[in-house]
């Protein structure tokens, strides 16, 4: 509650979480909101924004607006999941060379090094590509490329934790280190991998735009990153077929980093905040 | 008497709301005489510090400071920066605790004390200025020093060059805020009678800010005790000292541990040997990288002692003396290269056993940890941190309640506390919750490292009643880690004195703290801030 109130305080992070729940709520009642089906051509091609069409048609005559609406579900879906997996990867294979060091270690941080020295987004495209584009593949691909940054600030975080007072004196009770790493550690060490993780969905959403945008994207799903693709050959024409989806990926992403860093600020004077408070 | 250096006219400082007081300074009267050295001496929070920081025009940004402190006709309370930067560094010297974070690890020695003079426009050059000031605090080589980075000194060359700076400009005030609270006791012995030497040679104001009464008695002229941001008491030190009129003075001073032999309590001779170590080794080792040169460290060589039942071995030594990597090789939390440990019961080296062997001998051998703020997690209740090692070795939680509250009660802390997380309690009462999670599993031998030297002298005096309470209760050997000898000498039947990972010196502690063999213990026993002056006390209370 206390962690509400101080992000409230905070006027970017303010803005950013209403437009994201705004965001959300277009994206869960997308069917509700604007009832047409996305893919199917309802109208004339390339009809300007105006009274009828709200933000105009496309080329094959598909309402963009429904696209804009019904894309957020795609976008905000990859972008969640995808960051769920990595984290998921990230913060087991931090934590594991963190707590137990050595020569476990060694070997996680080379593995950690040898996926960041592949540059990501071609190894996303490559891995979308090997895989055959869909949502499954998009989620895991991206989750791939994204993993290691998390990683990384997971084990500096249990390196540091490791040899702290109360992890030690966990282990000379005689619990197992599966419950120290998740019941003493990562709590300690959530604060920072909470905000990271909230940043990298939006890295994740402008990575599926991205991959959408070269026809790597589910092709039965219509999606943000898709309709920009597709609308690259009129662009000079219809404007607004890349425009819209274009500002739907800015104000998500926006929003998405003003709450990470609005998180980012609330949660580390909490760390601060817990010795000063101390009588 | 004539004019004072400082006269401080109801200083105050405002804390924010919400905070454990409204005030960390309430309304503080006092004169800073010039020539004299004044020791203002507090427990934690007492809003020592604070005063120096207000008289420096350093309270933190939020905090509103009210009053007056005149400083030879200005009143520096909400004087413009710029006018407080000329007089800080200038007129007023200033040394702080830590001389680890306060040189730049990345500048040679002589560009930091260089930026002092150029700061305040002394004229080039400064090269000789420097040396002399460096030869004035007792450090070698002058020259090479002025080249070299700050890492390659010690914690106690480090504080010399904070005080050759503090005083490059001949300030007329020094403000030193717990100037060797980080040093080792002989480090500290050199560091008061430098600043000594340096206030008789320049006649200058010192105002020192420490904790302990021993260093007031050591090197104050006048002594200001403050509590809760009030002055409770004010005058030369040889009046608070011997006749004090605040109760809480007397308290503080009755609290400082002296090195007296403990009343003996008649120990069982015959007690079983409980715990013994022989030829215990350990070296660190550390490479830059896979291919970089080992640097090697010796860090404990050749320990061996042994422990009984009922009995409290103490471990004292400075820091690097490998102290506390030798307790931490007993409990198991580091391995050894080389050697032999038993425990009585088990018929195996317990530095031979692996992991899950160490489970069973674990519990028989706990810890308690010097940092009553880093040793319980800060997101755990009191219940769950005392309960872990229970609910570790299949105990129900039902049970485990049980026992915790037994515990609780054993450590004086109420029932309710269970469900509190340690940010609800004190520093002495977080070591008491350590105490308790170290007697959850019924231990055989407690390991404590330093258990009360991050406590305010009075709660030390109370953890340390408890902890030995509770040993002649439960008939626990205890290992006690310590720099203190005073504290040593109350609590431990034998003590061993290690120097660079070595013990130089075991035996009975009264042997050892009071008919000391090696000259290095005598050293460190006579390094002892304000021996003389307490034991003089001691002899004609007894007379």
């Amino acid at each position: 509650m206390r962690l509400l109130t101080r992000m409230g305080a905070n006027r970017g992070a303010l803005a950013g979480g209403v437009v994201l729940a705004i965001i959300f709520v277009m994206a869960i009642f997308a069917p509700l909101i604007v009832p047409i089906d996305p893919m199917a051509t309802v109208a004339t091609p390339l009809v300007a924004p105006g009274e009828q069409f709200a933000f105009g048609t496309d080329m094959l005559g598909r309402d963009v607006l429904a696209g804009i609406v019904h894309g957020a579900r795609v976008s905000l879906l990859i972008g969640l999941l995808s960051t769920a997996v990595a984290v998921l990867i990230g913060v087991t294979i931090g934590a594991v060379a963190g707590y137990f060091g050595d020569w476990v270690d060694e070997v996680l941080v080379r593995v950690t090094e040898f996926f960041q020295t592949i540059p990501s987004f071609i190894f996303a495209i490559l891995l979308v590509a090997i895989m055959t584009p869909g949502l499954g593949s998009i989620v895991i691909s991206i989750a791939i490329v994204t993993w290691p940054p998390i990683a990384r600030l997971a084990r500096s975080e249990f390196l540091s934790l490791r040899h702290r007072e109360f992890v030690e004196a966990a282990v000379l009770s005689g619990v197992r280190p599966l419950r120290i790493i998740v019941g003493e550690v990562l709590p300690n060490a959530a604060s920072p991998l909470i905000v990271m993780s909230s940043l990298m969905i939006a890295t994740a959403i402008l990575t599926e735009s991205a991959l959408s945008f070269l026809g790597l994207g589910d092709p039965n799903r219509i999606s943000w990153g898709y309709m920009i693709g597709a609308a690259r050959t009129v662009f000079r024409q219809a404007w607004w077929l890349s425009v819209f989806p274009g500002l739907a990926i800015i104000l998500t992403v926006l929003a998405i980093n003003l709450v990470g860093e609005g998180l980012n600020d609330a949660l580390n004077p909490h760390l601060k905040g817990r010795s000063s408070g101390d009588k | 008497m004539t004019a004072p250096l400082v006269a401080i006219r109801d200083l105050t400082v405002q804390l924010p709301k919400g905070s454990d007081r409204d005030r960390a300074i309430d309304g503080i009267n006092l004169d800073i005489p010039s020539g004299r050295i004044l020791c203002i001496v507090g427990e934690s929070g007492s809003g020592k510090s604070m005063t120096a920081h207000a008289i420096m025009g350093l309270v933190p940004q939020p905090l509103r400071t009210t009053g007056s402190v005149r400083f030879g006709g200005q009143n520096l309370v909400g004087l413009a920066p710029p006018q407080l930067r000329s007089i800080r560094g200038r007129r007023i010297g200033m040394v702080f605790q830590d001389p680890m974070a306060a040189l730049n690890p990345v500048m040679r020695i002589g560009r930091q004390i260089e930026e002092v003079f150029r700061f305040h426009g002394v004229p080039r050059p400064y090269a000789d200025r420097i040396e002399t000031l460096l030869g004035h605090m007792g450090l070698p080589d002058p020259n090479l020093l002025r080249q070299t980075y700050p890492f390659r000194l010690s914690g106690g060359q480090r504080q010399r060059v904070m005080i050759a700076m503090a005083l490059a400009l001949d300030p007329e005030l020094l403000i030193a805020d717990e100037p060797t609270t980080a040093l080792d006791v002989t480090t500290q012995k050199q560091i008061l009678a430098l600043l000594k030497q340096a206030q008789a040679e320049r006649g200058m104001g010192i105002m020192l800010i420490t904790h302990d009464f021993g260093v007031v008695a050591e090197i104050g002229d006048d002594v200001a005790v403050m509590r809760e941001g009030k002055i409770v008491e004010h005058g030369s030190v040889a009046d608070v000292l011997g006749n004090p009129q605040h109760d809480y003075t007397r308290l503080l001073i009755s609290t400082v541990p002296r090195l007296v032999p403990r009343s003996s309590v008649a120990r069982d001779s015959s007690a079983e040997r409980l715990l013994s170590a022989n030829g215990v080794a350990k070296t660190y080792s550390s490479r830059s990288g896979p291919f970089g040169a080992r640097r090697i460290v010796p860090a404990v060589q050749d320990a061996s002692f042994a422990l009984a039942r009922g009995e409290t071995l103490g471990i004292v030594g400075e820091s690097g003396s490998g102290k506390s990597t030798l307790a931490r090789i007993i409990v198991g939390l580091l391995s050894a290269d080389k050697g032999d440990v038993r425990l009585a019961g088990i018929d195996r080296n317990l530095l031979t056993l692996r992991n899950r062997e160490l489970v069973p001998v674990r519990r028989r051998v706990q810890m308690v940890f010097q940092d009553p703020f880093a040793s319980l997690n800060p997101r755990r209740t009191v219940f769950d941190i005392v309960a872990q090692g229970l609910l570790a070795h299949g105990m129900s939680r039902v049970d485990a309640k049980r026992r915790v509250l037994e515990l609780l009660d054993l450590i004086a802390l109420d029932p309710s506390s269970a469900d509190r997380y340690p940010n609800a309690f004190s520093g002495g009462q977080r070591q008491r919750i350590g105490i308790a999670r170290a007697l959850a599993l019924e231990p055989d031998v407690i390991v404590a490292d330093e258990p009360v030297s991050a406590l305010d002298v009075s709660i030390q005096a109370r953890v340390l009643e408890l902890l030995a309470d509770i040993q002649r209760r439960l008939k626990i050997g205890m290992l006690f880690i310590t720099h203190d000898l005073r504290v040593a000498a109350q609590v431990c039947d034998s003590v061993a004195v290690m120097r660079h990972g070595k013990i130089v010196e075991m035996g009975p502690s009264d042997e050892v703290l009071f008919a000391p063999k090696s000259d290095y213990t005598k050293l460190l026993i006579d390094s002892i801030p304000g021996q003389a002056l307490f034991s003089a006390r001691r002899r004609r209370g007894r007379v």
